[in-house]
Formats: structure tokens, sequence, C-alpha cells
């Protein structure tokens, strides 16, 4: 269990990453191809990414603690 | 990467704010009260915003009522705003509608569904109903049909029954019907049937001594197919006799009435013709009497043909009967007899009445003939007369009588001359029939004397023949009432000496018997007592000094047996013991090959060792299968590595100690890093005899178990531990069950060792 807490850690870090680095390269391309070299998407991209990144990393370390309902109908 | 980004967006920033600010100051230049205005312009823009974000919190708790509750939950005093805003919360009504609009569905469709199966039922029942219809019509007809071959059968069963019980009653009458024809047979019979005979042996019959006396049912049985029989016999022949006697009596009363109507017939035709020949009637009468003549004639023939024909069958039926009567009479059966003769006796006067009608008739038959014969003459008469007066004068007619005034002299003449020529002739004639008259007369004479003679014989013949049968008749019929008489007086005086000799016979046998009996008895139970007392004695003398002997014996054995098997059994127990306790110790050892970092040998072999020698005791037994399982194919930690694993696994959980099931989320994980990190707690402590609720935060309860494990005390770190929640829990997760597992391996093993102590104790004997 320990090793698994230090698993998860190395598979958030790494996947934050690589999703921040995707959104900064996607807002780089999009800014020069069609906004205009702003900065905005660059931002955005990288907003988008950290945030997927965060969402998740929180699901990962959340998951054995979700409960999965279902409706059961009376019948 | 990213710091360039950022660099690249402070710059972006820079520039950016740096163009607003020159536009701002551009615009200052127009407006004078450009720095107040963009202040309040600031101020009123966060006023907006806020007021906005108010409101829209507002809207849409309005709208959506958990979400209100959550801000009203998270948020302090957004009760009192919202509850000024918006009303008091609404309570749940949303939900129970909607459960109550699906709980009516169902009982539709639970209905609809009920239907369904309700129909299939009573298809069944249906079907059930109908199959058991037709079977039960079935079974009814086979009932009936059972019942009525039941029936039949209970008939021909009670018939059976009554046919066979009757048989002993009238055995007499059988016996003395049989006993003509079979006299032996009857006598053995009449011998075995009497009921109150016992043991019969007659000598009347001359019968071999060892004669078995037939059951009486046998012998009933016999009787009674032998009346049947007979009786079956008499009854066709009866039948055979009525149809004969009653075919014959209609022939022969046919043909006695035809012979009666050809009488008549024949006396009316003689009568009538001698009618005709006789009277002078005027034509037309003669013509008819002519007509009625031949009429009569015809008649006449077909009476005497039908008559013929019915003395035909008369006779082929009184033959048939007569041949019936041989028939019956060859068969012999006594109770026959006066149907034969009655028969007989019809017979003979049928026949007799026959002849004297066929008599009558033949003498009519002559007379008509006579008659006949007569007529005819003098018709050739009259034709040779009636030629010779129409050859003389044939213009003349016939009927010359009415003749008177037409004749001429010459024809009168003529016919005078004739009448006189005729006259002559016939005169001739005369004589000469004169002169051999007599000669004729004799020679019918005679001739009728011939005839007479033989009718005569005839008649004697036949009347002969008629009363010898009588008289035969007639002696039949005595010999049969003098037989019935003398058989039934026999009988009786037989039956009379039988039971006098029956009865006599017991009488003396009784008496000898009981005699004989009494004597018997006496000696044998005197000799028996003799016997009784001497072998007593001798049996007893006997018994007594073999039980001694026994005793002893058995005694002494006893002895020597227990005292073996006491130490034998003192032995083996100890062996046993010695055993158990080996592999106990081999436990033992087991565990403690376990290094730092792996686990020990797997335990397999050991506890196989350990169930093999304690193989009687149910205790050892049971503590041997309670080791686990994992112990027993991998094998156990030992305490070092566990302490070892436990230092690197409480920083981990230092640092989640915040994390459980509710608050997990990224930010929480970094604020227990945080606590982690500046939290200070001691290396160790003791913990207390009684843990309260303070006590359960996971920073004591490590310091706790650190402290217990330092001691050595493993049971109570791992209790300490058991009490951590949340992550910090699903992180020592492992640790724990490994702890987990030792401990039960090293408690069943000292169990283990006690207990073979103990026993080894036990069986041990002092010196």
């Amino acid at each position: 269990m320990a090793a698994e807490h230090g698993r998860k850690w190395d598979r958030c870090l790494a996947d934050t990453a690589v999703k921040t680095v995707t959104g900064i390269s996607v807002g780089i391309v999009f800014s020069v191809l069609f906004f205009k070299r702003r900065t905005w998407p660059v931002s955005f991209g990288s907003g988008l990414g950290l945030g997927m990144g965060y969402s998740n990393c929180q699901h990962d370390f959340r998951s054995p603690y979700l409960i999965h309902g279902r409706v059961v109908k009376d019948q | 990467m990213l710091r360039v980004c950022l660099r690249g967006v402070k710059a972006t920033a820079r520039k950016n704010s740096g163009r607003t600010r020159l536009t701002n100051l551009q615009h200052n230049r127009g407006y004078t009260a450009g720095e107040s205005s963009g202040a309040s312009r600031v101020v009123v823009a966060g006023l907006l915003t806020v007021s906005g974000g108010v409101g829209g919190t507002i809207l849409y708790a309005k709208w959506d009522h958990k979400f209100r509750a959550a801000v009203e939950k998270n948020v302090p005093y957004s009760e009192w705003l919202l509850g000024l805003a918006l009303g008091p919360a609404p309570q749940d009504t949303g939900l129970p509608i909607k459960k109550r609009m699906e709980s009516l569905q169902p009982p539709s469709m639970m209905e609809k569904q009920m239907r369904t199966p309700t129909t299939k039922p009573e298809k069944k029942l249906k079907e059930t109903a109908e199959h058991p219809a037709p079977d039960a019509s079935s079974a009814l007809v086979q009932s009936a049909q059972s019942i009525q071959e039941a029936s039949a059968e209970a008939t021909q069963i009670i018939s059976a029954i009554s046919e066979v019980q009757s048989v002993p009653a009238p055995c007499d009458t059988e016996a003395a019907a049989t006993g003509r024809e079979d006299c032996k047979e009857c006598n053995d019979h009449t011998v075995a049937m009497e009921p109150t005979a016992v043991l019969q042996k007659t000598d009347s019959a001359g019968t071999a001594e060892p004669l078995t006396e037939r059951p009486v049912e046998e012998v009933a049985a016999r009787l009674a197919q032998q009346d049947q029989e007979e009786n079956n016999v008499v009854a066709s022949v009866s039948a055979s006799l009525e149809d004969s006697l009653a075919s014959s009596a209609q022939a022969t009363l046919q043909a006695i009435g035809a012979q009666e109507a050809a009488l008549q017939a024949i006396g009316q035709h003689t009568h009538k013709l001698k009618e005709a020949m006789e009277a002078e009637a005027p034509s037309e009468e003669k013509s008819t009497q002519w007509k009625d003549l031949e009429t009569a004639l015809a008649d006449r023939t077909t009476s005497m043909n039908v008559a013929k024909t019915a003395l035909l069958k008369a006779n082929e039926a009184l033959d048939s009967l007569k041949s019936v009567i041989d028939k019956s009479k060859g068969l012999k059966v006594a109770a026959a007899r006066p149907l034969i003769l009655a028969a007989e006796e019809n017979l003979h006067k049928m026949v007799v009445d026959l002849d004297k009608v066929v008599s009558k008739v033949q003498s009519a038959e002559s007379e008509a003939k006579i008659v006949a014969q007569y007529s005819e003459l003098v018709n050739e008469a009259k034709q040779q007369f009636h030629r010779e007066v129409s050859s003389l004068t044939p213009e003349i007619q016939a009927n010359w009588k009415g003749l008177t005034g037409k004749l001429s002299t010459d024809d009168l003449n003529a016919l005078i001359a004739h009448a006189h020529r005729r006259i002559d002739q016939l005169n001739r004639e005369l004589a000469e029939q004169r002169v051999r008259e007599q000669i004729h007369i004799d020679a019918a004479l005679e001739q009728q004397k011939l005839e007479d003679q033989k009718a005569l014989e005839k008649a004697v013949g036949t009347a002969l023949q008629h009363v010898k049968e009588e008289a035969r008749l007639e002696q039949e019929k005595k010999l049969a009432e003098l037989r019935e008489v003398i058989e039934a007086e026999m009988r009786t005086q037989l039956r009379r000496q039988a039971a006098a000799h029956t009865d006599h016979v017991r009488d003396v046998l009784k008496v000898q018997e009981q005699e004989l009996k009494a004597e018997a008895e006496q000696v044998l139970s005197s000799k028996m007592l003799e016997q009784e007392t001497r072998y007593r004695q001798l049996t007893q003398e006997q018994l007594d000094n073999f039980t001694l002997d026994m005793n002893a014996a058995y005694a002494r054995l006893k002895g020597v047996e227990e005292a073996i098997d006491s130490h034998v059994e003192a032995e083996e127990e100890a062996r046993k013991a010695h055993q158990l306790w080996l592999s106990v110790e081999a436990l033992n050892y087991t565990l403690k090959t376990a290094s730092a970092e792996s686990p020990s040998m797997p335990l397999e072999d050991a506890a196989e060792a350990v169930r093999a020698s304690c193989v009687d005791s149910d205790f050892a037994l049971a503590l041997a299968s309670a080791l686990p399982e994992k112990s027993l194919k991998r094998g156990v930690y030992s305490e070092a590595s566990l302490r070892a694993r436990f230092y690197s696994m409480r920083s981990l959980a230092r640092r989640v100690a915040l994390i459980d099931e509710s608050h997990n989320t990224l930010y929480q994980y970094f604020l227990s890093y945080i606590q982690a990190a500046l939290l200070f707690e001691s290396q160790q402590e003791a913990p207390p005899t009684q843990l309260h609720s303070e006590d359960l935060d996971a920073f004591k309860l490590l310091s706790y178990a650190s402290y217990c494990l330092e001691h050595g005390d493993l049971e109570l770190a791992a209790k300490l531990v058991n009490q951590l929640r949340g992550e910090a829990r699903r992180v020592v997760e492992d640790w724990l069950t490994e702890a987990r597992l030792t401990l039960e391996t090293r408690q069943v093993a000292s169990l283990l060792s006690a207990y073979a102590n103990a026993v080894g104790l036990g069986t041990t004997q002092a010196p």
C-alpha cells in the first residue's frame, strides 16, 4: 500500500506534466495560426492541461473511496 | 519550458497593460477626472460583480435546492440571507411523488402479469378436466365392463357353488340312476359320500383292501359331472324326440287329412259319374254334368297327388322318428326311458291311423275303378252306336232322340232294319255271353279269392304287428316301474346297513383310543421322571466343578492382561508425546529461519509433521489445522523485519494523516503534507492502559506503536496500528496483514508447544 501511494504520485505528476505541455503546445499552435500570436491561447491551453491533470490526479487518489451507486427500481 | 512560457505571458501582459496605460493616459488627457473615475469605476465594477454573484447564487439556489443546501452548509450566514430572499427551505416533496407514480405503474403491470398466468392455469385445468373426463368415462366404461365381468364371474361362481353344494343332497337318485350302469363305481361313491362315515371299507363291493377313500369333494364333483352329462343327454334326447314327434305328428295329420280329402274326392267323383251314367237328363244339363264330372275328376287327381305326397312325407317322418328312438335306445340312459316309451306309443298310434286311412282310400279307389270301367264301357257302346247310326244315316244329327218328323220312310225303314239287325246281333252276343258267363264268373271269383286272401294276409300281418308292438311297449313300461321300485328299496336297505356299521365302528374305536392313550401316557411319564432326575444330578455336578476352575483361571488372566495393557499404554503415550514435542520444536525452528528481509521457509512440512504426530488428539489437530494458509505456503516474516518496515511506513502514514473518505482532494493532500512537516511528536511514547478518543489521532497512535515495537510487543503495536483510519490505514494495510499473520502463526506454535510440553510432562514417569 505504501508503494501504491508512491506509484500514484508518480503517475499523477507525469500525467499532469504531459497534459500541461501538450496544452501549451496546442495553445502555441493555435495562437500562431489563428490568433495573431496572442498570449491568451497559450495560457488557456496550459490552464486546460493543468486542470485536466489535477482532476485526473484527484480522481486517482479518490478512487478507493468512491462509491458507485446504481438506482434500483422497485420491481 | 513552462518558465519560458510564463515569461512570454508576462511580457505580453506587460505589453498589453502598457498599451492600456497608454490608452488610459490618452483617455485621461481627454478626461481630467480620469483617475477618480477609474477608481470609482473599479469600485462600481467590483460592487456589480459581487452583487451579480450574490444574485446569481440566490437565483440558482431558488431553482436548485441541493445547491442551496450546499451553500447554506459551507458559507456562514447564508441561511439567513437565503431565508430572507426566498423563504424557508422547502421540504423534499419532489421525489416521493415520482416514487408514487412509479409505484402506481407497477401494480397495473403486475395485474397484467397476473391475468396471463391465471389464464394459463385455467387452460391447464380445462385440459386436465377434459382428460379426466374421457379418462373417467373410459374408466367408467372399463369399470362397467369389469363390473359386468365380475358379475358374470360371480354368477358363474355362485352357480358352480350351488351346483357343487346341491350335489350331496340328491346323491341317492343320481347314484340310483348311475348304479344300474356302473355299479361298482356307484357303490364306492355312495360309500364315500355318506357324511357320517369316517372310514368305510365295505366288503359288498369286493374291492381290494387299500382302497383309498376318495375325498368327498372329488366324488361330489364326479357325481355332479355325471349328473350334468346325464341331464345334458336326457335333455338332448327329449328335445330330439319331441322334435321328431312333432314333425311326424304333423306329417301324419297332414297325410290323414289329405287321404280323407282324397277319399271324399273319390267318393264325389264316383257319385257324379254314376249320376251321369244313369240319369237321362236333357242335353244342357248333361253337358253341365259332364263338366262337373271333369272338375270332379280333376279334383280327385289333385287330391290323390296331395295325399300321396303327404303320405310319403309322413312315412319319412315316421322313419326318422323311429331312427331317433333307436338311437336314444342305444344311449341306454335310464331317465329317457319313459320318454322313449311315450314316443314309441305315439309312433305306433300314428302308424295305425295312417294304415287305416290308406286302406280306406284304397277301397274307395277300387270302387272308383269299377265305376270308371263301367262308365267307359257304356261310353264305348254309346259311341259305337252313334257311329253305326251316323254311318247309316249320315245327314241325321247325333241327338236322334229329338227327331220326330224329319226322317223319310226310307230312312225310317233303314233305321228299323238296322235296329232289327242290331237286336239280332245283340241277342246272339247275349247268348254267347250267357254261355261264357259262368266261366267268366268262375275266373273272376278265383281272382277275387286270391286277391282277398292276399289282402287278408296283409291285414292280418299288420294287425299282428300292431298287437305285438303294443304288448312290447306295455311290457317295457312295467319293467321300468318295477326296476325303480326295487332300486329305491335296495338303496334304503344299504343306507341303513352302512349307517349302523359306521356307528358301531366309531364307538369301538373311541373306546379303544382312550384306553390306549391312558396306558401309554402313564408309562411315558414315569420313565421320563426317572431320566430327568438322573440327568439333572450329573449335569449339576459337572457344572459346579467347571465353574470353579474357570473363575480361577479367568481372574488370573485378567490381572496379567491389565498389567501388560497399562504398561503398553503408558509407553505408547510417552512415545507419542515425545514425537509431538519434536515436531513442534521443528515448527518453531522453521519460524526462526526468517531473515531480515525475506520470510521464513514455508511451514507446510513442519505442519504436516505435527499433524502426523498428533492423530488422536483433537485439540492438537485443530491447532495444527488452524495455521493460516499463507504462512504454510509462503512463510512468515520475523519481528525484526516488521519493525524495520514499520519505520518507513510510519513516515508515509504521517504524511497522509489528514486524508479520509470525505476529505480527499489534492489540496487536502497538500495540507496533510504541510501538517506532517510542521507537526512534531515524540518518537516513542508509552501507550496508556486505556485509550481515550483524543488518543486516536494518527501521530499519537504511531508513536505508541513504535514504543510497543521497540519493547517487543508486536501484538499491541498491531492493535494500535489497527486504529488508524482513512488513507493512513490504507497505506499500512499490508504491514498489518503481515503482522497479523506472524502473530497468528506464533500463537499457534506457542500453543502447540505448550500442549506438547504438558503432555510430555504428564506421560514421563518419575524414576
